[in-house]
This record gives structure tokens, sequence and C-alpha cells, in this order.
């Protein structure tokens, strides 16, 4: 619905912009200001990511010269899966209390005239980004931390015949394309974790945020 | 300056039967009851009352940053509550500027980014808007300031930035609330001084709510608020300054 006003002959309009170049350097200038913060977000999926590395890289060095029970694998699988759950837990946890500080800037933004969406972005942004760093970090320090291992158990012949890092549906599944997984999986965990805290401080009335006193 | 069209709309803000109610702990509170405003386009408004009196809230329904509970507000002629997220975002961005008595900084930004972050959703070039943030900068004193970030400025340097910021996208209203409670007296006054030379230098319209008597001097008129009612509303000429009065605050 356009309407007449004529002060500065401008009807308004709906165009509002924000360049997705401009939303990835804010979100980064966002993580580095706050660096304290960001590690502590950023380090539940780290965690997690060297943990579900960890035991891909162990089963794949293993898998080569011990065949695995099938039991002890569901056992991995199912440690691996709550440890990333509370990694993603954390990171809901952390995002929360990141949107809950920042609701004043939240205001404010809407006040220069940010959209709602503008503002999850910016928070998406952030946390996949923060996810991700965290999962590639992760995932090369969880390989690091096995391969250590396992070159002092078996010395260099550790590597020589590895086999697959994990059975996908009957397929069994090499070493790399499962870390690429994990680094994905940490990422897209991230941005999930962020969804809610971040729309929901969107959704606030300007008003309401602006009066919250941290 | 820009000539005003023979239609152009005389009333920039208009006001019917505002009501704001709240419910706090089981107990309906009621912060405007009947707000009627006419704000002349190009005018220096204040708005006075004593805390509580409902002028945040009066200012908050002015400038789009919450619903009434009943009434109207009307922003050149076009009643908010029709516009969807968009305009009022659009209406935000371009036609309102927001001064507060936090300054309300990004403070993970300079001061220039700070000021052209408006020009960014107005969808300007990187060089345009800062080209155009430092001269604002400059207008308002702080063009030496453009890369200091808010934790490296006083009070009254952080509220320049704010007033500059908020005249980003050339706005036809300043909406300003308690724009020097957090500023010593003389600061004050310099900020005051500031947001007059503007009004009449580019015939922006300002909205201020405040208890700052420091405010009469310079306002067109001034309009009374109590418990969420509006007493008076008077014209500067009318209103009697007697020193020894200007410090205190009206009960």
């Amino acid at each position: 619905m356009a309407a007449q006003a004529a002060d500065k002959g401008e009807i308004i309009q709906r165009q509002i912009m924000l360049p997705w170049r401009r939303s990835v350097q804010m979100s980064l200038n966002s993580i580095f200001v706050r660096l304290g913060r960001s590690i502590i977000t950023a380090s539940g999926i780290f965690l997690g990511t060297a943990f579900l590395v960890s035991v891909f890289t162990q089963t794949a060095v293993l898998g080569g010269r011990v065949h695995l029970e099938a039991s002890e694998a569901a056992r991995s699988i199912w440690l691996v899966v709550m440890s990333l759950l509370v990694a993603t837990i954390g990171i809901v946890n952390s995002m929360l209390m990141a949107v809950t500080e920042r609701y004043k800037e939240i205001g404010t933004m809407k006040c220069l005239g940010a959209l709602d969406r503008f503002v999850v972005r910016l928070f998406l942004l952030e946390s996949g980004i923060l996810g991700t760093l965290g999962a590639v970090l992760g995932a090369l320090a969880g390989f690091l931390v096995i391969a250590a291992i396992s070159m002092i158990r078996f010395g260099a012949r550790a590597f020589a015949h590895l086999g697959p890092a994990m059975v996908l549906r009957g397929q069994p599944v090499p070493l790399w394309i499962a870390v690429i997984i994990a680094i994905i999986l940490g990422g897209v965990l991230a941005i999930l974790a962020a969804m809610y805290p971040a729309w929901r401080a969107a959704k606030m009335p300007p008003a309401a945020a602006l009066r919250v006193e941290i | 300056m820009s000539e005003v069209a023979p239609s152009a709309k005389e009333y920039i803000v208009r006001t019917k039967n505002l009501v704001k109610e709240y419910v706090m702990g089981g107990q309906k509170l009621s912060a405007l009851d009947g707000v009627a405003i006419d704000i002349k386009r190009g005018e220096y408004i204040s708005i006075m009352g004593p805390s509580g009196s409902g002028k945040s809230t009066l200012f908050n329904m002015i400038g789009g940053l919450d619903k009434p509970t009943q009434g109207t507000v009307f922003i050149d002629e076009v009643d908010m509550a029709q516009l969807d997220a968009f305009e009022l975002a659009w209406l935000r961005c371009r036609k309102i500027g927001y001064i507060f008595q936090t300054f309300n900084l990004i403070p993970v930004m300079t001061a220039l980014e700070n000021v052209t972050l408006p020009m960014i959703f107005a969808g300007l070039s990187t060089d345009d808007a800062q080209m155009k943030g430092q001269k604002l900068l400059d207008r308002v004193g702080l063009g030496d300031r453009l890369h200091h970030k808010p934790s490296e400025l006083s009070g009254g340097q952080q509220q320049r930035v704010a007033i500059a910021r908020s005249l980003a996208n050339d706005p036809g209203i300043i909406l300003a609330d308690e724009p020097t409670g957090n500023l010593d007296l003389r600061t004050g006054k310099e900020i005051i001084t500031l947001l007059k030379q503007l009004n009449e230098e580019q015939n922006v319209t300002v909205i201020s709510a405040t208890h700052d008597l420091k405010m009469i001097d310079v306002s067109d008129r001034v309009v009374w608020i109590r418990d969420g009612k509006i007493e008076r509303i008077e014209n500067r000429e009318e209103i009697e300054v007697r020193v020894g009065q200007m410090e205190g605050e009206e009960q």
C-alpha cells in the first residue's frame, strides 16, 4: 500500500535492503569484537565434532586390521549422537545469552529500519560461521589426536590400510567423506541452534527490546 | 532549502484518542488515556511531564515502536496501523530519526559505521554513505573522531553521533526521548542548541519527550502531559520562564 507523503515528494515504499556482503561483514565484526564469548559458543561444536571425527578415524584405522563388532559400532554411534546433542544444546544456550545481551542493539537496528529477517540473518550468519569454524578445527583436532595415538601404537603402518570410517545404509564411507559430513553437520547444527533465539529476538517490538536493561 | 508544495500536509504527525494500557501483575495500568496531538511540519515541539506521565509511551506510539491499545497515529496523514512490516521499516529508516537518552549506538561499530548504517538499509553505496556520513559528523563537530568506537567517546560526543545518525536519510522528523537525560548541564545545553540549529537549517520537525526545562527555550510549542492526559499546550511566547526555577522540576 503506497501513500502520498509530500514533504520530500516521497511515497512510502517498501524497499529496505541489507547486502549480503555487509551482513557477513557485520557478523564477522560481532564475532571478533566479542572473541571470548565467540570461543565459548564455538567450543561446543568444536568438542562435538572432534569426538565424532575421532570415532570415525578410530574406526577407519582399526577397520583395516580389526573387525568391529556390530554392538561396538552401535555404541560408538550412540555416544557420538549424545555428544552432538549436548553440543547443540550448548549452542542454543550460548546464542540465547548472546541474543539477550544484545536486545538493545536489536531494538536500535529496527529503529534504523532493519527488517526482522535482517536481524535473524545476522545471528544465523554469526552462528553458522562460528559453527563451521569450530567444526573444521574440531575435525582437525579429532583426527590429529587419534592419528598421534595410532602412530604410537602401530607405528607408521597405522595408515597403510584404512578401512571405512562408518557404514551408511550398507555402504562403506571412506574417512575423508565422513570428515566432510561431520564438518557440514557442525555448521548446520549451529545454525539450527540459533534459529529460535534469533527469531524470538527479532519479533520483539522495538519498544520492548529497548526497555531491557542488562 | 526545498520549497514545501502547496498540497503538502500541514501536520506531519497527528494522533487521535491514543490509549495505551498495560497489564502488570494482574492490574490494568493506563499509560496513555486519550491523547490527541497535531504537530506541524518544521515545528520544534517538546512533550514535558514528570516521570510516569506517559511521555515516553507517547514517544513510542509516534515513533511506531509499539502499538497503541486504541486510537490512531498518522504520519503525513498515513495511518501507521495500516502499514506492513516493510513499510514500517521504510518509515523508520527514511522518515523518522530516533535519539535516545542512552544514545543506543552499536558498541562494536565506529562512529562513521554507526552513522552510515541507516544509509546501508536505504540502499546507498558504501562510498556515498561514507561521504555523507563524514559530512554529517563534521556538522555535529566530530569530524576528527570518525573511527572512534562509542566506548572511546564521551556522553556528549556519543549523543552527537546519535544525532548525526538520526539525520542519515534526511528524515522529516527527529524523535528524541530524553536526549539530555544522561548529560551534564553544559553538554545538555550544547545538544539542545545543536538540535535547534538543525531544526532551523533543515526544516526537520523535532519532537522531544523530556523533563529538561532547558528545552523550553528552543521549543515552538510545549505540550504538558500528566497521568497519560494532556494538561495543556502552550506556545513559547505564553510560557513564563522565571530565573531560579530552571534547575528544578515541575511537580
